[in-house]
This record gives structure tokens, C-alpha cells and sequence, in this order.
């Protein structure tokens, strides 16, 4: 292990950590939109809309990640879609895991017991009242944990855009590791960086998990 | 630039191409991270403790990092070290690994989960404790977490796209290929998006498949 290495380079890796750390919010962020919206498309009343949600999560989770990535960096500017490599990344990755979230959103909704609408509805609370008063609130409670996994993937998930040369954590180990040959030095720096973004993240997560559970 | 698909037909045989290599890469990943997982499961459990914290440290490392850093890693890395694995025995290794590790964890969760009398009564009727767990235990468990293990292999399929990056010429990287030749990004990937689509249905009625053969409830 070549610590004088590794001490001259982390500054670099410290600033790409910067960057994996604003794609992973901007693209949660974005999943979590897309993700609600789909998810209240398929269990819309609607039959057309239930059918666009259906095929959002089916076609973005069928297919990988990466390709959806290239298609919207390559293949935009042809359709007139210009983004520079941080945007595509953003747009790109969010629209991905947003699939993702939909189906846990549906499915914590999915899972509160029916009787509670039931009952909201004898209360002569409206369907939407009903929703979000009663549904809602219990089934965001269900739904912290499973979302806490989307987003641990999702952190992981921002390596991707070095495929695009979004300078972030990969791409730069990627880059030193071409530069310097000393690829085990430079997993080990982009390691460390990735496991303490995803333990504080998952520790955040956690906290809220209880927070949110029921005593 | 419109949209021109009458490129694509010319391409047909290259993509084609791709997507055996897509299939065959998924199929081998996918072999070595169910045995690899029930492997390092048993390692993680039962083995002596120098053993077990290296696989669990490894386990932790590979838990917590993108795959497309450890590819390079195995790609380069093992350069390093002198070894020069073509880019399909490494895309294979890096794959499997990293699935290796994830089916590892419900591996093990779900051997903690067989009753311990199974293990007692098969020690009684004379096993050794290692045959007890090939023949009786993990049986039972791998058998439990077929579902899981096989959204695994799906997710698997589709970071299959990731060994691209390392040269590996399989669906996504002979879709550059033809994008090289006609600069036609668009058409080409939409292209390859459908044939992964294709594929990934196919594996999901693969999986159900081993689900409704393997489950107990027939």
C-alpha cells in the first residue's frame, strides 16, 4: 500500500466525493417525484394513466441503467434533447430509480389494510381525505426502510456517470488508477469514500425508521 | 439529426452477436454467484475466525462500493499483479463476485433460519456436521431464498451493460460498435434497449420457472 500515494491524490478524491454526494441527492430527489407521481398512476382511477405509469416502471426496470444513460446523453441532441453529462446524469439516473421507488411506494400503500379507508369513509371523510389522512401517513411509515434500500443502490448506482465522464468518484479513481497503476490504492481511497457516504446515509435512515415506527 | 432506423438492419448480425454474449455472460455470472454465494455463506458462518473475518471484510468492501469501481478494479488490478484474464473471464469474475456477496447475505440469513432439529436429526442419524449441512440445512435454505436470489440474477442481467466499460463485447458495447461505424446513437441503443427488454423478460419467465419447480407449496 503506497500511503505517500494516496496522501498526495485524496484531496482529489475528496472533491469527487463532493460531486457523487450532489448526483446521489439530486437524483433521489427526482426519483422520489417520479416515483410518487407513477405510483399514484397505477392506482389511478384512470385507465390511460394507469396504463403510462405500468409502462414507465416496466420499461425502466427492464432495461440497464446505463443504456437509459446513453440514450438520453448520445441519443438526446438527435430528438433535440441537449444536456451536458451532469444534467444526462441527473435526468438520467433519477428517471431510473424513480421506477424503482414507484413500485415500493405502491407497495406500502398497497399493504396499509383496507379496513382503514373502510373506516375513514364511514367517518364521511372523502376518498382523497381519506388518503391522505388515513392511507398516507401509515403507509409512509411502511415505506422509510424499503426507500432507505433504493437510495443505498442509488448511491452506488451514481458510479455510472463516469461512463459519461461526470468527474466523480469512479471516474477519478478510474482516472488515477489509468495514471498511476496502483489500482488497489485507488479502490481503497474510493472505497472508504463510498462506505462513509453510504453509512451515514443508511444511519440517517435508520433513524428515521424508528422515528416514524409506532411505539 | 432526425431519426433514421433504416440504419439499423445493416447492424442486425453485430447486435445479435451481442446479445448471445449478453446471455452467455449473464448465464456464467450467474452460475459462479450462486455457488460463490453459498460458498462465502458458509464461510461467514462456520469457518474458523481467519478465515471468516477476510470473507466478511471482503463481503463488507464489496456491500458498500459500485460495481463498475470493483470491474476496474479486477480488470486493472489483476493486470497489476500479473495476471492477464481476457475481458470476459474478468466482466465474469467481476459480476459474479459482486452478485456472490449479495446472495451470500440471504444465503445466510436463511441458513440461520432451518430448524436447528433438522441439523440434530441428520447428526444423529449419523452425519458429519459438513454433511449435514451440504445434504440437510443448506438445501432447505437455498431453496427459501430462490425469489430473492433470482431478482438478484435479474439485476444481474442488466449490469451485464457495466462490463462494456472493460471491453467486454456483449450487447452494449456492439451497439457502440455500430453507433461508431454510422453515428447513430439514438437508433442504436434504443435498439439494444429492446433486445435487453426482450432478454429480461425471458429470464423473469426462467426464474418463475425454477420458483414453481423448486417451491414446496407445488
Amino acid at each position: 500500500m503506497d500511503i505517500e500515494l494516496i496522501l498526495k491524490v485524496y484531496p482529489y478524491f475528496l472533491e469527487a466525493a463532493v460531486v457523487t454526494i450532489e448526483l446521489s441527492v439530486l437524483t433521489v430527489l427526482l426519483g422520489l417525484i417520479c416515483g410518487a407521481l407513477a405510483a399514484a398512476a397505477r392506482m389511478s382511477r384512470f385507465r390511460l394513466l394507469r396504463i403510462i405509469g405500468a409502462v414507465y416502471v416496466s420499461v425502466f426496470r427492464g432495461t440497464p441503467a446505463l443504456i437509459q444513460l446513453f440514450l438520453l446523453y448520445f441519443g438526446g441532441p438527435q430528438i433535440g434533447i441537449q444536456l451536458d453529462a451532469f444534467e444526462a446524469g441527473v435526468i438520467g439516473l433519477g428517471l431510473n430509480i424513480g421506477a424503482y421507488m414507484a413500485e415500493t411506494m405502491r407497495g406500502a400503500i398497497v399493504s396499509v389494510d383496507g379496513g382503514q379507508t373502510e373506516a375513514a369513509r364511514t367517518l364521511g371523510l372523502s376518498r382523497a381525505q381519506a388518503f391522505r389522512k388515513v392511507t398516507l401517513p401509515q403507509a409512509m411509515r411502511l415505506m422509510i426502510r424499503p426507500l432507505g434500500v433504493n437510495i443505498n443502490a442509488q448511491i452506488k448506482g451514481t458510479a455510472l456517470v463516469a461512463a459519461i465522464s461526470v468527474v466523480e468518484l469512479t471516474y477519478t479513481a478510474q482516472r488515477y488508477i489509468g495514471s498511476t497503476y496502483k489500482p488497489f490504492e485507488m479502490f481503497f481511497l474510493a472505497g472508504v469514500l463510498y462506505i462513509i457516504i453510504i453509512t451515514v446515509t443508511g444511519k440517517g435512515i435508520t433513524y428515521l425508521d424508528r422515528k416514524a415506527r409506532l411505539p | 439529426m432526425g431519426l433514421d432506423f433504416t440504419v439499423v438492419p445493416a447492424y442486425l448480425d453485430t447486435i445479435l452477436i451481442g446479445v448471445l454474449w449478453t446471455i452467455a455472460i449473464t448465464v456464467c455470472a450467474a452460475i459462479l454467484s450462486f455457488f460463490g454465494g453459498i460458498l462465502l455463506a458458509v464461510i461467514a458462518l462456520y469457518a474458523p475466525w481467519f478465515l471468516r473475518l477476510p470473507v466478511r471484510f471482503f463481503a463488507w468492501l464489496f456491500m458498500g462500493t459500485p460495481l463498475l469501481l470493483q470491474l476496474f478494479l479486477i480488470y486493472f488490478g489483476l493486470v497489476q499483479l500479473g495476471i492477464d484474464l481476457p475481458a470476459f473471464v474478468a466482466g465474469v469474475i467481476g459480476l459474479g463476485l459482486h452478485f456472490a456477496v449479495y446472495n451470500s447475505e440471504l444465503i445466510q440469513t436463511a441458513i440461520l433460519a432451518v430448524d436447528k432439529g433438522q441439523m440434530e436429526a441428520a447428526r444423529t442419524l449419523g452425519c458429519s456436521r459438513s454433511q449435514a449441512l451440504r445434504k440437510v440445512v443448506i438445501p432447505q435454505a437455498v431453496r427459501d431464498v430462490i425469489p430473492p436470489i433470482g431478482n438478484n440474477m435479474i439485476a444481474l442481467l442488466k449490469d451485464s451493460a457495466l462490463v462494456s466499460v472493460i471491453g467486454v463485447s456483449e450487447l452494449t458495447l456492439s451497439s457502440q460498435l455500430a453507433i461508431g461505424r454510422t453515428y447513430r446513437p439514438f437508433e442504436f441503443y434504443a435498439v439494444a434497449a429492446v433486445f435487453y427488454y426482450i432478454v429480461n423478460l425471458g429470464m423473469e419467465a426462467v426464474m418463475r420457472r425454477i420458483e414453481r419447480k423448486t417451491s414446496l407449496s407445488r
